[in-house]
Formats: C-alpha cells, sequence, structure tokens
C-alpha cells in the first residue's frame, strides 16, 4: 500500500510566507550589503536647480582630495548612450537623455558628475568639491503652466512643452452629449506621488575585464529588462552582463526602470576595472527615482434623468517632467484604457497632453494610470449622482456591465475577462449596512455632526499582458528542475520583491506535483539563474508568471509519466498524490524514485530524455480584470477639519485566491498606500521647481497608528483567461481606495453644498469648505 | 547618513564638555535635530561633544518644591517617570507626545530646548510651567527663566560656550489641572499648533491659568491676553471660548506647507479651548 505524503491541496490556504524569517532577522541580502574585494564608492553630484546652464564644471578639487579615484562628467559620458525610454506613441518627443548632464540641468537632482573614491564619506565630500558655474534659468514645475503661452521652455527645442497628444474616441459621443438630459463637468487632479520604497536604489557594478563579463547587483523589478536596456545602451553583449536583483526592499513601479545610475555604475566599473558600489541616500530617493500621478482631468459626463451614464469625455493634462522614463507617456494611456470603469457606455472620448515640467518624470507607480483613470470616473459617477438626486449606489448598479455581456469588449478597445460587478457593492453595503447608516447619517446632521459615506467600484487591468500591447513583451517564463533527489527548484522570470511568489509558486508547485511544500523552492531576480523573463510589475507575478509555472508543470507532468511508465512497465498509469501508479497491478513508484531514475538513467524512456525539466514561456491570450467595491465611513472635526475614517470595508475580486494571507497583506499595502494619497501625500514643486516635501519630515507616508482598521472580504469571479482562474491583487486596494474616501468626506459635506475636493484632504482644506458652508 | 567629516568627542565630565565647547565643540545630545541636519549637510560642524557619556546629567529629582532634571534625560525617561507623572503630569503628557517611541528613547529635554524648534513641543509646556534652565559655562552658573531662554527660532539665551545642566520646573499642589494638546504635522509628528496649559482654582473662581503655545509663531510663548482672561473667573465655557480666541493676540503666526497662517490660528485658539476645558475638568 502506496503511502499518502500529500492529502490535502495548498492552493487556497492562509499559508505565511517563506520569505518573512529572513526579513524579520535582519539577514536578507540588500544591494548595499553586498561588499566586494577592491570595491570602490561611487557619489553623484546633482543640481539644486531646475533649470541652468552649465558655464564650467571643475573637478580638480574634486580629485586633489585624497582617496579619490576618478571623477566623469558629461562630457565623458556624452557618447555613451541614453537612458531608455520604452514606450512608443505617434509623435513622441523623446529629449535625450545623457547619463550625466552635458551642458544644462533640467530638473533639481540631474546628475552632473560622479565621483569615485576609496570609500562613501570621501565620494560624497569631494562631490561638493567640486566647482559649478551655474546660469539659472526660468523653470516650470506645473504641467497647466507649462502648457501656457510663454512658459519657460523646458527643452529649448520645444517651446510648447508638448511631449505628445493622444486622442482615442469610440463611438457616437457628440449625438449621446446633445441628447443628455444632464450633464456635468469637473476638474479632477491626481496630485504627484513618491513612491517610496523602503530601501532606496542602488547598485554594485563589477566588471571582469579578462572574461569580458559585467556584473551589476541592481535594486530592480525587472533584472532581465535591466540587462537588455544596459547592455544596448552601452554596448556590451547581453551574454556577457549578468543582473542580479537580490533582496528588493519594496519598488511599487519605481524600480521597473532602468535609470542612468544603472548604467553610469557599469560605465564607471568598466573603465575603472574595479568594483563600484552607489547606493542612493533619501534625498536622492525622493529627487531622482520616478514619481507616480501627476494627472490633471477635465471629465464631462451625459446621462439620462434615470442614471444611465450615456458618454464620457475626459482631456488629461500628464505631467511627465522633463526626461521620459522607462514608462512615462504610456501611464496616461492606460488611465484612456480603463476611463468606462464599470461601466456599459461605449460612447467615449479621451485627449491626453503630456507636458514637459522641470521636475523628475513622472511614470508607474502602484496603479499606474489606473487609480486615476478610477478616481475619475467614481468622482464623477457620484457628481452625477448627487446633480440627479440619486443614490450613488443606485447609479452605479444601473451602469453596470451585466454578468452576461462577458466577455465585454469596451470602446477603448479592451475586452473585459469575467465579471460580477454588483456582487462586492451589494456584499460591502450589507456589511457596512448601508439602508441604517443613511439613518444614523440624517441623525448626526441634525446633531452637527459631519459624517459620511462613500463607495467606490473600481475595475482595473492587470497581467499584463498580451505582448502586443506591452512594451518588451508581456509573456513570462518558468522552469521547473526536479533534482536527483526529488527536490524541486522553480526558477521564474518574473521578480518578485514582497509580493511572496516563493511561497505561492511553491503551493501551485506542492500542488501539481503532489510533493510537500518544503520540497520546492523558488529562485528569482538572477538573469543567469532563470530563463529570460519580463518582471514583476502590473499585477501580473501570478497571473502571468504563475501561469507559466502551471504550463512547466504540465509538461514535466507528461515526463513523470513517461518515466513511470517506463518504471512500473505498463502503460495504464496515473500520476496523483505524488506518486505513479499502475492502475492494474496497484504498484507504484515514488516521485523521488522517478526523479532518480530520471538521472541515473539506466533505461530511458522512448521519446525521453535523462533529467527532469521543463521550461515554459507563456503568452497570456488577453489582460485580466479584477474588480471590487470598497465603501468608507468617514466622521469630519467641524472644528479643525481633520477626517476620521470610521470604517473601512473592501470587497476585491481578484479571482480565484491562491494564498488569502498574501491576498490581505496586498490589499491592506494598497489601502495604505491609497488613503496616503486621498488624505495625505503630496509632492509639492514649488514656482522654481525645487521639491519642498523632500524629506520624510515633510512627505507624509501612511504610518500604522494612521491607519483604520480593513474590513477585507471577496467574492470570487474567475478569470477565463488562465487555467489558475486568478486575476491580480497587488494593485487593487491602491485603486479603489482614493475614491472612497474622498466620496466619503464629499458625502459628509454634500449638504454644505460641496461637490469635489481634490486631494490630498488637507484638514484646512476641509476647514476652508466648512467655513464657506456657513458652519452649518 | 553620509555627512561631512567632524571630529568627535565624548567628555566624561561637563566641565570638560564646557572646555571642548569653548574650543569650538557643538554639543550633540539625543541627535534627533542635529543628526538628520548633518545628514543633509545643513549643519556641519566641525567637532561635535557628545554629552551621552556624561554620567550625572541624566537624572529626576524631588528638591524644595521643584522637580530637577538632568538635560540628557530622555523624553521617554519623563514620559514614563512615576515622579513627574505625579508631580509635574503636564510635563509627563507632552513628553508622551513627542515625535515617536524612536524619537522619545533617544531625544533628551536638554536637546529639545537647546535647539529652540518653534515646533517643538517641551517649550509650550515648560512656558506654562514657568521652567527655569541652569545653564553652566566657564564662568559658573545660571538660571535663566524660559520665556526669556526662548529668543527666537532655533535661537536662545545661550551664551557661546554655555551648556544646559537642568530644567527645573515646580511640583503644583492639589486644585492643579493640566493639559498638553497638540495637531501633530503627519510627516514629521512635530507640532503645528501646541496648547499646554495649568490651571489651579481656588474655591470657585480661577487663581491662576498659564498657558503655553507652541508651533503657531517664531517661539514657544505663554499667551498672557488667554491666561489674564480667565483669572479670576469661575471657566465658565463661554468664558474659556472667549479667553482661547485671544491666545494668539499679537502674535505673527507661521505660514508652511502643512498650514496657513489663518489655519494655524484658528487652530490655536481651537485647542486652547479644548485644552483649558480638558485642564479645568481635571482640576476638580
Amino acid at each position: 500500500m502506496a503511502t499518502i505524503t500529500k492529502p490535502e491541496t495548498l492552493l487556497g490556504k492562509r499559508i505565511r510566507r517563506r520569505e518573512d524569517p529572513r526579513l524579520i532577522t535582519g539577514t536578507a541580502t540588500y544591494v548595499d550589503d553586498i561588499k566586494m574585494p577592491g570595491m570602490y564608492y561611487a557619489a553623484i553630484l546633482r543640481s539644486p536647480h531646475a533649470a541652468a546652464n552649465i558655464r564650467s564644471l571643475n573637478v580638480q578639487p574634486a580629485l586633489a582630495r585624497k582617496g579619490v579615484l576618478t571623477v566623469f562628467t558629461g562630457k565623458d559620458t556624452e557618447h555613451a548612450g541614453s537612458v531608455p525610454c520604452g514606450a512608443a506613441l505617434p509623435g513622441l518627443r523623446v529629449p535625450h537623455h545623457h547619463l550625466l548632464a552635458l551642458d544644462r540641468v533640467y530638473f533639481v537632482g540631474h546628475p552632473l558628475a560622479v565621483v569615485v573614491a576609496t570609500d562613501r564619506y570621501i565620494a560624497r565630500d569631494a562631490a561638493e568639491l567640486i566647482e559649478v558655474d551655474y546660469d539659472v534659468l526660468s523653470a516650470v514645475a506645473d504641467p497647466e503652466k507649462a502648457l501656457a503661452a510663454g512658459a519657460p521652455a523646458v527643452h529649448p527645442q520645444w517651446p510648447d512643452n508638448t511631449a505628445f497628444t493622444f486622442h482615442q474616441e469610440g463611438g457616437e459621443v457628440d449625438k449621446a452629449f446633445a441628447e443628455a438630459d444632464v450633464i456635468v463637468k469637473q476638474r479632477i487632479t491626481s496630485q504627484r506621488l513618491i513612491p517610496m520604497a523602503m530601501e532606496t536604489r542602488g547598485v554594485v557594478a563589477d566588471w571582469r575585464a579578462a572574461e569580458r563579463a559585467l556584473t551589476l547587483y541592481t535594486s530592480t523589478q525587472a533584472p532581465h529588462l535591466v540587462r537588455t536596456l544596459v547592455a544596448q545602451v552601452l554596448g556590451l553583449e547581453d551574454n556577457r552582463l549578468r543582473v542580479v536583483a537580490p533582496e528588493v526592499g519594496g519598488g511599487f513601479g519605481s524600480k521597473i526602470d532602468t535609470y542612468a545610475e544603472e548604467i553610469l555604475m557599469a560605465f564607471v566599473a568598466m573603465k575603472i576595472r574595479k568594483p563600484v558600489k552607489w547606493i542612493g541616500s533619501r534625498r536622492e530617493d525622493f529627487l531622482c527615482t520616478i514619481h507616480g500621478r501627476g494627472h490633471v482631468d477635465y471629465y464631462e459626463l451625459a446621462a439620462r434623468r434615470d442614471g444611465e451614464i450615456t458618454a464620457i469625455k475626459l482631456k488629461i493634462i500628464q505631467d511627465l517632467g522633463a526626461f521620459l522614463s522607462l514608462l512615462t507617456p504610456a501611464i496616461p494611456t492606460l488611465s484612456v484604457l480603463m476611463m468606462p470603469g464599470l461601466y456599459r457606455t461605449k460612447n467615449i472620448r479621451a485627449d491626453v497632453v503630456g507636458a514637459f515640467t522641470n521636475c523628475m518624470a513622472t511614470d508607474a507607480y502602484r496603479g499606474a494610470g489606473r487609480p486615476e483613470a478610477t478616481h475619475g470616473i467614481e468622482r464623477m459617477v457620484d457628481i452625477l449622482a448627487a446633480e440627479l438626486k440619486m443614490d450613488p449606489a443606485e447609479v452605479r448598479l444601473k451602469n453596470f456591465i451585466h454578468n452576461e455581456e462577458f466577455p465585454f469588449p469596451t470602446a477603448t478597445g479592451l475586452v473585459y475577462d469575467s465579471g460580477d460587478y454588483a456582487a462586492p457593492l451589494r456584499k460591502a453595503m450589507d456589511m457596512v449596512d448601508y439602508g441604517k447608516f443613511r439613518q444614523e447619517q440624517a441623525r448626526a446632521r441634525q446633531e452637527g455632526k459631519l459624517l459620511g459615506i462613500g463607495m467606490s467600484t473600481y475595475g482595473e487591468i492587470c497581467a499584463f499582458g498580451p505582448s502586443p500591447a506591452t512594451p518588451a513583451g508581456g509573456w513570462e517564463s518558468s522552469q521547473v528542475k526536479v533534482e536527483p533527489s526529488g527536490k524541486v527548484t522553480v526558477a521564474t522570470g518574473i521578480s518578485p520583491h514582497g509580493q511572496g511568489e516563493e511561497t505561492t509558486f511553491a503551493q501551485i508547485t506542492a500542488d501539481e506535483l503532489g510533493i510537500g511544500l518544503d520540497d520546492v523552492i523558488v529562485v528569482h531576480g538572477d538573469t543567469s539563474l532563470v530563463p529570460y523573463g519580463i518582471g514583476t510589475f502590473g499585477s501580473r507575478s501570478t497571473a502571468v508568471g504563475g501561469t507559466a509555472l502551471y504550463f512547466a508543470l504540465q509538461e514535466l507532468k507528461t515526463k513523470l509519466k513517461k518515466w513511470g511508465v517506463t518504471l512500473l512497465e505498463s502503460e495504464d498509469v496515473t500520476l496523483a498524490d505524488g506518486r505513479c501508479t499502475c492502475n492494474k497491478s496497484g504498484k507504484s513508484v515514488s516521485f523521488q524514485e522517478i526523479a532518480f531514475a530520471a538521472y541515473r538513467a539506466m533505461k530511458v524512456p522512448a521519446g525521453a530524455e535523462p533529467g527532469l525539466v521543463s521550461t515554459y514561456f507563456w503568452e497570456p491570450p488577453n489582460f485580466t480584470f479584477p474588480f471590487g467595491a470598497h465603501i468608507v465611513v468617514t466622521e469630519i472635526d467641524r472644528d479643525t477639519g481633520e477626517v476620521f475614517i470610521r470604517r473601512y470595508v473592501a470587497i476585491d475580486d481578484c479571482g480565484k485566491i491562491l494564498n488569502p494571507l498574501i491576498v490581505d497583506g496586498q490589499v491592506h499595502g494598497g489601502v495604505a498606500q491609497g488613503i496616503g494619497q486621498a488624505l495625505w501625500e503630496q509632492a509639492v514643486y514649488d514656482d522654481n521647481g525645487q521639491l519642498i516635501t523632500g524629506e520624510l519630515m515633510d512627505y507624509a507616508v501612511a504610518k500604522a497608528p494612521m491607519m483604520p482598521w480593513i474590513e477585507s472580504g471577496h467574492t470570487v469571479t474567475p478569470s477565463p483567461v488562465n487555467p489558475l482562474g486568478v486575476k491580480g491583487v497587488g494593485e487593487a486596494g491602491t485603486i479603489g481606495a482614493s475614491p472612497a474616501v474622498v466620496n466619503s468626506v464629499v458625502d459628509a459635506l454634500s449638504h454644505l453644498g460641496v461637490r469635489h475636493i481634490d486631494m490630498p484632504l488637507t484638514p484646512e482644506k476641509i476647514w476652508n469648505l466648512v467655513s464657506a458652508g456657513g458652519g452649518k | 547618513m553620509i555627512p561631512q567629516e567632524f571630529e568627535y568627542s565624548a567628555p566624561k565630565s561637563l566641565d570638560e564638555a564646557i572646555t571642548l565647547l569653548g574650543r569650538g565643540a557643538k554639543p550633540l545630545a539625543g541627535g534627533m535635530s542635529l543628526i538628520p541636519m548633518m545628514k543633509l549637510r545643513l549643519a556641519v560642524p566641525d567637532h561635535l561633544a557628545d554629552l551621552g557619556r556624561i554620567k550625572d546629567l541624566s537624572y529626576i529629582r524631588e528638591h524644595s518644591g521643584s522637580l530637577l532634571i538632568g538635560a540628557t534625560t530622555t523624553h521617554y525617561a519623563v514620559e514614563s517617570s512615576a515622579l513627574v507623572r505625579s508631580k509635574c503630569p503636564l510635563l509627563a503628557e507632552t513628553a508622551a507626545n513627542i515625535g515617536d517611541v524612536q524619537v522619545r528613547n533617544r531625544g533628551t529635554i536638554g536637546g529639545s530646548v537647546a535647539h529652540a524648534d518653534p515646533s517643538a513641543d517641551y517649550p509650550a509646556a515648560l512656558q506654562a510651567l514657568e521652567a527655569q534652565i541652569v545653564a553652566r559655562g566657564s564662568k559658573g552658573e545660571r538660571a535663566i527663566p524660559i520665556d526669556s531662554f526662548l529668543a527666537d527660532t532655533f535661537t536662545t539665551a545661550l551664551e557661546p560656550g554655555e551648556i544646559i545642566r537642568e530644567v527645573i520646573v515646580p511640583i503644583d499642589g492639589a486644585g492643579v489641572g493640566v493639559c498638553y494638546q497638540k495637531v501633530a504635522q503627519k510627516a514629521s509628528g512635530f507640532a503645528v499648533v501646541g496648547i499646554a496649559v495649568r490651571i489651579q482654582r481656588g474655591g470657585e473662581k480661577l487663581s491662576m491659568v498659564r498657558v503655553g503655545v507652541t508651533g503657531l509663531s517664531n517661539r514657544a510663548y505663554r499667551a498672557t491676553h488667554t491666561e489674564r482672561a480667565l483669572e479670576g473667573r469661575t471657566g465658565t465655557p463661554a468664558e474659556i471660548e472667549a479667553a482661547a480666541n485671544l491666545v494668539a493676540q499679537g502674535v505673527d503666526a507661521n505660514s508652511d506647507i502643512h498650514a496657513s497662517a489663518p489655519y494655524r490660528t484658528h487652530l490655536a485658539k481651537i485647542h486652547a479651548a479644548r485644552a483649558l476645558a480638558k485642564a479645568l475638568a481635571r482640576a476638580e
């Protein structure tokens, strides 16, 4: 009788993250933990001005400092290529982005020179000795001001500060507006944010001249993309460049990009023929790691009296910053794709203007274009409801795409995979007892209290994505290696940095192979260890990378079965529970026995080869489209304007759930960043282009004591796009949160005539509105 | 952090520290303000004298109707001291509201007062308590009333070479109610506005009212208009509101991205009223 090694499935279980012990005991290896014999340290001199011509640059005083090896300036890197932008749009103006400024600086923090020294303190001190003579120019830091006539030109060759315009249209917009019973309009902003990974960016570059081999350790979300792009820029063969993402302390999208410093350290290492390290300070991370959001949106909604939305018009002004980072111009086009939200209307018109400003580039930050779109449409639905004096839930329920309409082609060219949009809303309304709350609110208003309830029913686009729609490709790879002992090593092309795939991918593998979780390890983030992969972003890791793993496992199972047939000398075998069993004799061989036999190879099955390895590259046929409903109850201190979140209910539908503990964590973290945008966070540049929220003393990220209790729940609508039925949940919380919070606060103040408030909802803004409302 | 190169000394005694100051060293206490400034290279001292090794500078003692608090006593020590909680609860409540746990574990009362940050919490309480700051220099020791000590933003009455040895606060008798109330700046934890109140009831009337305000202007100050408006009154809600409305009288309010001058002023009035009401309730 065969022993049953694994009686239950692991998928769907709350399994603790296997990553955590090393993280909470301080034994994980981050870039700054890497030390090499003979390693030099780099410090970067950065511009204190947002716009200036460089009259002269004297590096002699730095070179004279004891311990300084060399200094590189823009002249040295002039022909070393350009920091890459991977997004393409018709007519896109891409400024040449030198690794180091040549004769002009374009934003505060713009790198001018890199000092290489024997330790980081000497490097920093020496960088300050460099003498720069600036001819300071007028700067522009606001995208609308940048587009106005007479604004300072960020790039002198393009005086209109316009990088691109983008138009998308579907259906009959003009007709719908002409026939509308009601039209509502609103300007809605989504402020610039700092992604604020706990670990700042950093690079160690190690060049072995004799081997012509370069290893780059970098804090990135996409090591293979870094390899391809750095190799291209520096003219190095990509098979001689190894990129390692060691432990990465958060990214939130900001570490998808290939940055100047990554290319620069590779350049320096190849020049000095020694390893070199650069670790960004928090200040550098504020100034020179991409920012998120930065939208000014003009919305118009056409609707019938009964609440049916008949058309949406949207003009987006996207603050791009001075240079285009990897995906900068693509982000607002994602907003356009998701502008209809969960609603049925096929009449949409969008116009995007990408505006250069003398600021750091914006790019993908948790949600990347979808939070802006969701915030806009979810605010507009509430504004429409207020105009029609309808309940906001009723307007949503009236406009949702019906369950029988899936797969649903949208006016923006997407096909929503599956959905049951009313389900999470109804569940969330039940959890807060919506009807009862409205009565309580009415009573509270009688007593002069300001109590509000707000909802958002968000949709998002995840699992990036089909390759034709994703710069650099949207597939993912996985390799499953069974060792002779029967232990399994999974190599994945995604690059987890907090998402927990070392756990979930082991769950998938253990379940498919019928072995224990501890028999599996998952490796990632090293281009010499894993097949070419795309990386971790856009809530794609499980839906695309997990599916690649799933298919690799199916191939592996076919091989296992072939070995089982040979070992059992029977064609009639079943592979289950970690054994291959002959259905006639009942004899069986264990997974471990098969593994050993495959490497010992005494008798190789027909059509098989020795060893047990399987590699699969999976191209997804579509995106996935998670959705959900968040409901927030707020109370406002009418004397001070401070907002208190009394309840936060999040019902998310991310398809099938592989590990509820990890999904909860993703929702909580996402909601924290969404509430952060709604209430506290903002990157503020002054008129001179100085970042005045450039330290954690002034930029308020959400901290644990500031967070409400999150009541989390789910509905489960499997995705038909992949066999796991998963959709993705990494960004859902961020996307759902900000409109729910703002809708709640606007609801609390609606009887004072308040219709919209731009984020962040600072107490002062609220207090001004309450005061203007007569203090009623 | 990568500060500019500096010399570091760790004197074992206050006199040794004073000698080092005489040679141009800058004193380092908990470092909760100086170190971040050095990190940003806004402060670039050539020489630091670390007061952390001076053993007899961290203490809390009762002495003839006062509490004596050594300069390097941490906020956490003050917050958690049974002596301070029972004899000077306003100071304990204020200490508990400073920054976060990490800051309270390292930051010191002497360091905070010497830095004279206009948004620091302690100065409001010390104003309400009419505290004395004991400073020692090469020529000896002197006690400076807190109101003269806090000269301006980041500016104190300390002479070059002088160092804070001790803070003296009074022990209040029965019938005194106190309260510290603050609006914390969300990023830094500093006070956008902080109000410290100390009230004594003598029979029906309020015999003493002391109100210290921080965050609102160039330095923490006593809101004497508010104090005078309440002293001798019974402390009705209307009287409290009227008095609280005088809290910013004659004050040039700060304005920054976290709060405009009118909003700061408004917050000061609201929280003065709340702190007064709470202190009054505690005095009952």
